[in-house]
């Protein structure tokens, strides 16, 4: 049940030959091997697989990999710098030391491109919610809030200075 | 790998009833959220599916000129939320589908996908009872349309005919102008998980805010069925407004609903929080509508 796909990952355009019974997750680590994206419930609980279609962070084990057809993929490979570097919103968890084993990390950090995206501040328990839909068995997830609050706050700030 | 045995992506609205027509064994999935997993526990294991996602006459929110609300079953509970017209004229609706799972998952769901999958727990279902909603149904003899109370008929099971699809959900401007509401959502946790209990109050107040008008309370999982509790909404017509009130909505609801002990809770439980719950719902939908904090 192989068909071909076209989409873009990561700024790339992409074909890609699947089955129409994978989801997005298996795509993503075994054809195109981003294994950023981590498989862990594979039932849409734990948000270790999340990625962002067309700007929205979904679930991709529960996201068909057909469904990507046309669509804007971005996975944690894609915040790369041009030299390699790391995104400021890495770079804040690493600021923070908001990774232990890691597991659950790319996910968070593919949420938090999308919440510090919306350009807006928002409250501790705001942002609780908004990284909910993620399990961390290591860290309490207080270093993980630290580390999300400081990459919104130096994003707002950075949009109030208008600089270029 | 889902187990999967064929998927059919439909092009168009009569070409998704034509498919059904066609497999009537065939099960719809819109987001994925619940279908994928039901696949994945082996309930739904070989199945033949029918996509209905590109469908885009099935998405979106709009109202029309006598400013009924058309929420099309394909919109994601995220894009509910945040639209406009919710904001505006159903925050409630907006407030409780931002209940549901996580961020992601309401990135994905549908609220048709939660409306026919019958369940009682649903998070959009008590808030579509307490606002009258109605749907629109699109089979292979044309359109219907049933009030959303008559459309769920028992535990998973829906009042969709063969090769009927939900194609709108509708709530009249008589049903939400005027009106202030609250949704709790009762859970082990604060995300991710089901409802142990749901409840939803919209009220609407007399000029003086302090008598009720109206008031539409409505429950999930205090019964197989989301449910409205009709006397205790009786009791409340034309009544002050006094935390005295208040108990009596909360008892006459109690005499009402019919929850059973599940591993979430038990039935004792259940009962305690349709007390609990529908005074604290109604003490917030009073303020929502205009009245003072009891």
């Amino acid at each position: 049940m192989t068909k071909i796909i076209h989409c873009t990952v990561n700024g790339q355009e992409t074909e890609v030959a699947i089955d129409i019974r994978e989801s997005l997750a298996d795509m993503l680590r075994q054809r195109l091997h981003l294994t950023s994206v981590k498989k862990g419930c594979e039932v849409g609980e734990c948000g270790a697989c999340t990625v962002l279609v067309d700007g929205e962070a979904i679930d991709s084990c529960i996201y068909l990999a057909d469904w990507a057809d046309g669509k804007h993929i971005l996975t944690v490979e894609g915040l790369r710098g041009p030299n390699g570097e790391l995104s400021p919103i890495q770079q804040a968890f690493i600021e923070e030391a908001a990774v232990q084993c890691g597991f659950c990390t790319p996910g968070i950090i593919m949420s938090a491109v999308e919440i510090v995206g919306s350009g807006k501040q928002y409250t501790r328990d705001e942002i609780r919610k908004l990284i909910s839909g993620h399990l961390c068995r290591c860290t309490g997830y207080q270093n993980i809030l630290n580390a999300v609050e400081r990459a919104v706050n130096e994003a707002y700030q950075f949009l109030q200075q208008g600089e270029p | 790998m889902y187990d999967i045995e064929k998927i059919y992506d439909a092009v168009s609205l009569d070409d998704a009833i034509r498919a059904r027509v066609e497999d009537p064994e065939a099960v719809i999935i819109a987001g994925g959220s619940d279908v994928l997993i039901k696949i994945r526990e082996g309930k739904l294991a070989g199945c033949r599916l029918i996509g209905i996602r590109a469908i885009k006459e099935l998405e979106g929110i709009s109202m029309d000129g006598d400013g009924c609300i058309h929420i099309r079953p394909l919109t994601t509970f995220s894009h509910i939320t945040f639209h406009p017209l919710i904001r505006e004229h159903l925050p409630v609706l907006g407030y409780a589908v931002d209940q549901v799972g996580g961020p992601q998952i309401r990135n994905i769901g549908t609220i048709g996908g939660n409306v026919c999958n019958g369940v009682t727990s649903a998070d959009s279902a008590s808030t579509l009872f307490a606002y009258n909603a109605v749907l629109e149904l699109t089979g292979p003899d044309g359109k219907r349309t049933l009030p959303i109370a008559e459309f769920y008929t028992g535990p998973g099971h829906v009042g969709l005919g063969p090769a009927e699809l939900l194609t709108d959900i509708m709530i009249a401007k008589k049903d939400y102008d005027g009106f202030g509401g609250h949704y709790i959502k009762y859970a082990q946790r604060n995300a991710m998980d089901i409802a142990t209990l749901g409840c939803s109050a919209i009220c609407r107040l007399n000029a003086s805010k302090n008598t009720i008008e109206d008031l539409r309370l409505a429950f999930g999982v205090a019964g197989p069925i989301p449910m409205r509790c009709h006397k205790a909404e009786e009791a409340a017509r034309g009544q002050l407004i006094s935390p005295q009130l208040l108990e009596q909505i909360a008892l006459t609801a109690e005499s009402e609903v019919n929850p059973r002990t599940s591993w979430r809770a038990s039935r004792e439980f259940r009962l305690q929080l349709v007390r609990e719950l529908s005074q604290r719902a109604c003490k917030q939908a009073i303020i929502h509508a205009g009245g003072a904090d009891l």
